[in-house]
């Protein structure tokens, strides 16, 4: 039995990918981002009225001078819908198609009539409050070297508008993205170990890319992750963009439920939840730090803010103890501070004396706390209705310690780590899009037929009647730039070969980069541009490699098109008077060499026109010149 | 109840005693769910609509699946409507519009929220304003909005007023809500406090919607602004920083969904509201002072009609009009105020027969001037009364008014031609005309 079958880890994938379609999903931009300036917007959201349920008028206050969300209205890629001043546009249709389509590839069943819903989100990610979404198939699934995995759903949603700052009052956001189609994949909780959980990310992406109808580059495809171990509860992990991440992401998730579920009976072997209260004590220790060397103390205070001091009983050693790698328990409550009161974070007693804290405060702490044998404690500073706020954060967190594992959604780090982001919310706060009637899924059936993407297998055999060898196919079928090779192909087949543009995406462009080009400035169009005048016989293939090198280094000024210029072919009429001087110029070595003449002029030749002559058309002309 | 439900789906779901809000587990193809039956809209009478655990709604048809009850619906307590009828600084009256209601989660229902209660929920910062009190009058959409509803609105401004409200807000629908602010602006005179329109472009069963911020501004206004006037309060722009009150009879809808659609033609409003800041910021000095003694004379008379001329249209439609016992016409004509000379016979024969024709612009913005081409005055001539700059459909409803009080032609027209509360402006600066962007 594995480490993880012992622990009974469980893991659910949710895949969102960007869909590459004509216009976004409710209005008729094109799924662009862009920078280009058309004025600005300030908003508020609040929640509409029965989500608030009982929250009293304090409490709606507190919220009510919350953030205020400020968005940039680019000019190619938005419109009124975007803004939320006009109503959405009929959904669209080649977004909903390649939902079914998903759906049939994973012998699923199509819903028969598809309703789009409000999920309310009030961060402001969505300028509406809520984001659009529906699904569109349920059921199906996919194949592993372990064991099939099932899909839960296939939903089609609108992605969110950028975030572009953030500050202590507000957030800004770029509504470009807001509205591109989203595909939303959702497994069941049937996975069973980190890398499983990347091999069937990895199949489901494939699938996806095989349409040719997705996007491509960095964050056009996001993975939330559903964790769990036994005795755990399941933990929602957003927006992890690199796939070789997920294991490790799923690894650490695994161990902090279980450094919990420890720590839970570590606690409860000490006290109870009903003891832990009584203890618990919150107390102003401003005075005590009125000298204080610490800076950021010292700046909160002269700023009339307050320290207060929190007695937590039991958890001494615990608070410090690590959970994931470099991130303690300690950790976990100041992410919660952070997140719900809007403070910094904390100090606490089981990594103190530290950052400006001496011991003799430590000492003063503890004894204005009663601190007793296995009591810690912590400082929280900051502004006195934040430091407030804080005081019953942090105290529901430290009573949660003693259920185990809260239910929440959090954030995936860059280094596989992750962090609190919010609870999960509760039941799910979902209503029915009345601007958009409901669709019904047989009108997209023939659309989505055709949408289907062919099997891996069906696929390289594809590829190998192509002229590729099996080496090249296999690697463009992997590849993300397959839609492009095929796109290519299509339209400049017919006069450069299959294997010149597959060599081109996958070898040339990890030459560049290897010799320190910037990939960034070779898009779409610049290779295109480069196919194009092959198949316009402007330049030779062998040149390619050298006008990339050219144009993406980073010091490098030159436009393409003069770079081109520099490398285009020579016309056979040059290159014979080329070669006839050629011959004048050496004309008493050519008679001494005799047989040999040959190969000395075909080096003397191919020396002056290297990159912009074909070898072969070169070695033709100088038989033909020499006969005359 | 099965909302919606026709032939085969109402029927086996009829047979089976479900119904909506019970929970039902449907089986097909393989594939089981479960979920709450929600209402049909579907045009295919075999689809069962089922919200399921994750909260989307999905429609299922019945052909070839298995469907049973699992339970019962648990029956939830609908809030009774309660009024606070008591007296407070400000009145809210609700007329409709969806400017104040509430989703349902469970079955994905808007209602209206309209108690003082709910209004209070709704947007607790207006307890720091003003104590309110709410009557909910009726709850029609706009575009059913009918004058016999404008006396009734009038009657209840007019009694908030004497119960010693300071000032009265208008809940109503965006779409003929200058309709009825015309009306109210015609039919109450001296009157003690703002009567503040409000309505809300994107409905308040949205995070983002704006009925919050106007009612909330309304409110302010209601109880703080110098003014005895009818005015329309919305945003001002796009942006959630401020609204603008219009007067009454100078505000237009000129967009079909943004939040600042209402715009003032012809006029500049009266003042701007940051509700924000909870300030009011008054625009211009010669508005109407707060009064007391309110007399309201709701009368008005609907045998009118508003012409559209347009190229081609023809002059028997006018006959037609005579015929049907119309008593007023209102044109809106091209340009300085024209219709084609081929009405002249038409427009003499109806002033002859003492019906009212007035001529408004459908430039909308500027004044009629019938003196500059000959057709003009040609139609002054024929008995055509040119109108000024007022808004057609101002003048539609004043002509209603008018010939609700009056009978005499000349009488009518001295009504029309008199400038009542600021309908009527008779200079117009530079400034009063909006430029687009260009580049």
């Amino acid at each position: 039995m594995s480490e993880y079958e012992k622990l009974g880890l469980r893991v659910g994938l949710e895949i969102h990918q960007q869909l590459n379609t004509g216009h976004k999903l409710f209005c008729d931009c094109p799924t662009l981002l862009d920078e280009t300036d058309g004025g600005k917007l300030e908003r508020y959201l609040r929640p509409v009225v029965s989500e608030l349920g009982q929250v009293d008028t304090a409490a709606f206050f507190e919220w009510e001078k919350g953030k205020r969300f400020l968005y940039q209205i680019p000019q190619k890629s938005s419109c009124l819908v975007e803004c939320d001043e006009e109503p959405p546009h009929p959904m669209n249709k080649d977004a909903l198609a390649l939902g079914v389509a998903m759906t049939l590839a994973f012998n699923g069943q199509p819903i028969d009539e598809i309703f789009v819903m409000r999920k309310v989100v009030i961060d402001g990610s969505n300028t509406s409050g809520f984001q659009r979404t529906a699904i569109v198939g349920l059921g199906g699934r996919v194949k592993d070297v372990d064991g099939d995995i099932s899909i839960q759903t296939v939903a089609i949603e609108e992605d969110a508008a950028r975030k572009i700052e953030e500050g202590q009052d507000f957030v800004k956001y770029s509504l470009d993205r807001l509205g591109i189609p989203l595909i939303e994949i959702s497994t069941g909780p049937d996975i069973r170990s980190p890398e499983q959980a990347k091999r069937v990310a990895l199949l489901i992406g494939q699938m996806l890319r095989l349409t040719g109808k997705v996007k491509r580059g960095l964050g056009t495809i996001r993975q939330d992750l559903n964790v769990s171990i036994s005795g755990g509860v399941k933990v929602e992990i957003k927006g992890v963009q690199d796939l070789d991440l997920i294991p490790k992401i799923i690894e650490n998730e695994a161990r902090r439920q279980h450094e919990l579920l420890k720590l839970r009976e570590e606690l409860r072997s000490r006290l109870d939840k009903k003891q832990f209260a009584e203890r618990f004590q919150i107390k102003d220790l401003s005075s005590l730090f009125a000298s204080a060397k610490s800076r950021l103390v010292q700046s909160e205070l002269r700023r009339g803010g307050i320290v207060l001091g929190f007695r937590v009983p039991g958890f001494k050693g615990l608070i410090g103890r690590e959970l994931m790698p470099g991130r303690r328990f300690g950790t976990e409550i100041s992410d919660y501070v952070k997140a719900l009161a809007g403070l910094g974070g904390i100090f606490h007693s089981d990594e103190l004396p530290n950052y400006g804290i001496t011991k003799e405060e430590v000492e003063k702490v503890v004894k204005e706390l009663s601190i007793e044998q296995t009591d810690g404690f912590i400082l929280v500073v900051g502004p006195k209705d934040k430091v407030e706020k804080a005081s019953s954060v942090i105290r529901d967190r430290l009573l949660q310690a003693f259920d185990g594992v809260p239910k929440e959604t959090r954030a995936a780090n860059e280094d596989g780590t992750s962090k609190f982001m919010r609870p999960q919310p509760g039941s799910a706060r979902m209503y029915p899009e009345t601007d958009i009637p409901p669709i019904a899924s047989k009108s997209l059936l023939e659309m989505a037929q055709k949408l289907i993407p062919p099997s891996p297998e069906e696929k390289l055999k594809s590829l190998l009647k192509l002229g590729l060898n099996e080496e090249v196919a296999k690697q463009i079928l992997n590849s993300p730039r397959l839609d492009l090779f095929e796109h290519l192909y299509m339209k400049y087949g017919g006069r450069v070969s299959s294997m010149v543009i597959a060599t081109l995406l996958e070898n040339t462009l990890k030459y560049v980069k290897s010799q320190g080009g910037n990939l960034d400035k070779i898009t779409d169009e610049v290779i295109e541009t480069l196919i194009a005048n092959v198949y316009d016989g402007k330049i030779n293939k062998d040149s390619i490699p050298q006008i990339l090198l050219e144009f993406s280094m980073p010091d490098a000024k030159e436009t393409l098109s003069s770079i081109i210029a520099k490398y285009s072919k020579i016309s056979d009429d040059e290159l014979i008077k080329i070669i006839e001087n050629i011959i004048n110029e050496n004309k008493e070595e050519i008679r001494a060499k005799g047989d040999k003449a040959f190969g000395y002029l075909m080096g003397k030749v191919m020396e002056r026109v290297r990159g912009k002559a074909e070898g072969k058309r070169v070695a033709e002309l100088i038989k033909q010149v020499m006969q005359e | 109840m099965l909302e919606g439900y026709r032939g085969k789906a109402f029927e086996t779901l009829k047979s089976l005693n479900v119904d909506v809000g019970d929970i039902i587990e449907i089986e097909k193809n393989g594939i089981k769910v479960e979920g709450i039956l929600m209402p049909s809209y579907s045009e295919d009478d075999s689809i069962v609509v089922v919200k399921l655990d994750n909260g989307y709604n999905a429609g299922f048809s019945l052909s070839g699946a298995q469907v049973r009850l699992i339970s019962k619906r648990l029956r939830v307590d609908q809030s009774e409507y309660r009024e606070n009828r008591e007296k407070g600084e400000v009145r809210i009256i609700s007329t409709g519009g969806t400017i104040v209601s509430r989703v349902e989660y469970e079955t994905g229902a808007v209602r209206p929220a309209l108690t003082t209660e709910e209004i209070l929920r709704f947007a607790p910062e207006i307890q720091e304003i003003a104590s309110v009190s709410a009557e909910i009058l009726f709850s029609i959409l706009s575009e059913n909005m009918k004058p016999e509803f404008w006396i009734k609105i009038a009657e209840s401004v007019k009694r908030a007023f004497d119960e010693g409200h300071e000032g009265v807000v208008v809940a109503h629908g965006t779409d003929t809500m200058t309709y009825t602010a015309a009306a109210l602006a015609f039919s109450l005179i001296g009157l003690p406090g703002p009567v503040v329109l409000v309505g809300s472009q994107r409905s308040s069963d949205r995070p983002s919607s704006d009925s919050a911020i106007n009612l909330i501004s309304s409110v302010i206004l209601a109880k703080e602004a110098p003014f005895g006037e009818v005015v329309v309060n919305m945003h001002g722009e796009s942006s959630d920083t401020y609204t603008v009150a219009h007067r009454g009879v100078k505000v237009r809808k000129m967009h079909t969904s943004r939040r600042d659609a209402f715009q003032s033609i012809n006029d500049k409003p009266l003042a701007k509201v940051f509700p924000k800041e909870k300030a009011i910021k008054v625009l211009r000095s010669d508005f109407i002072k707060r009064n007391d003694t309110i007399k309201a004379s709701p009368k008005f008379n609907q045998n009118v009609f508003l012409l559209k001329f347009y190229p081609g249209l023809r002059p028997d439609i006018v006959d037609t009009l005579i015929a049907s016992g119309v008593r007023g016409i209102i044109i809106e004509g091209t340009g300085l105020g024209h219709t084609s000379t081929d009405f002249l016979e038409v427009f003499k024969k109806a002033t002859k027969e003492g019906i009212f024709v007035g001529m408004t612009s459908q430039c909308l913005f500027g004044r009629v001037n019938m003196n500059v081409y000959q057709t003009g005055r040609l139609l002054q001539q024929s008995g055509v009364t040119p109108l000024g700059d007022i808004l057609p459909e101002v003048a539609l409803v004043k002509l209603m008014w008018a010939l609700g009080h009056e009978d005499d032609l000349d009488a009518v027209r001295g009504i029309m031609l008199t400038n009542l509360v600021g309908e009527y402006n008779t200079r117009h600066s530079l400034d009063l005309f909006p430029r687009w962007d260009h580049e």
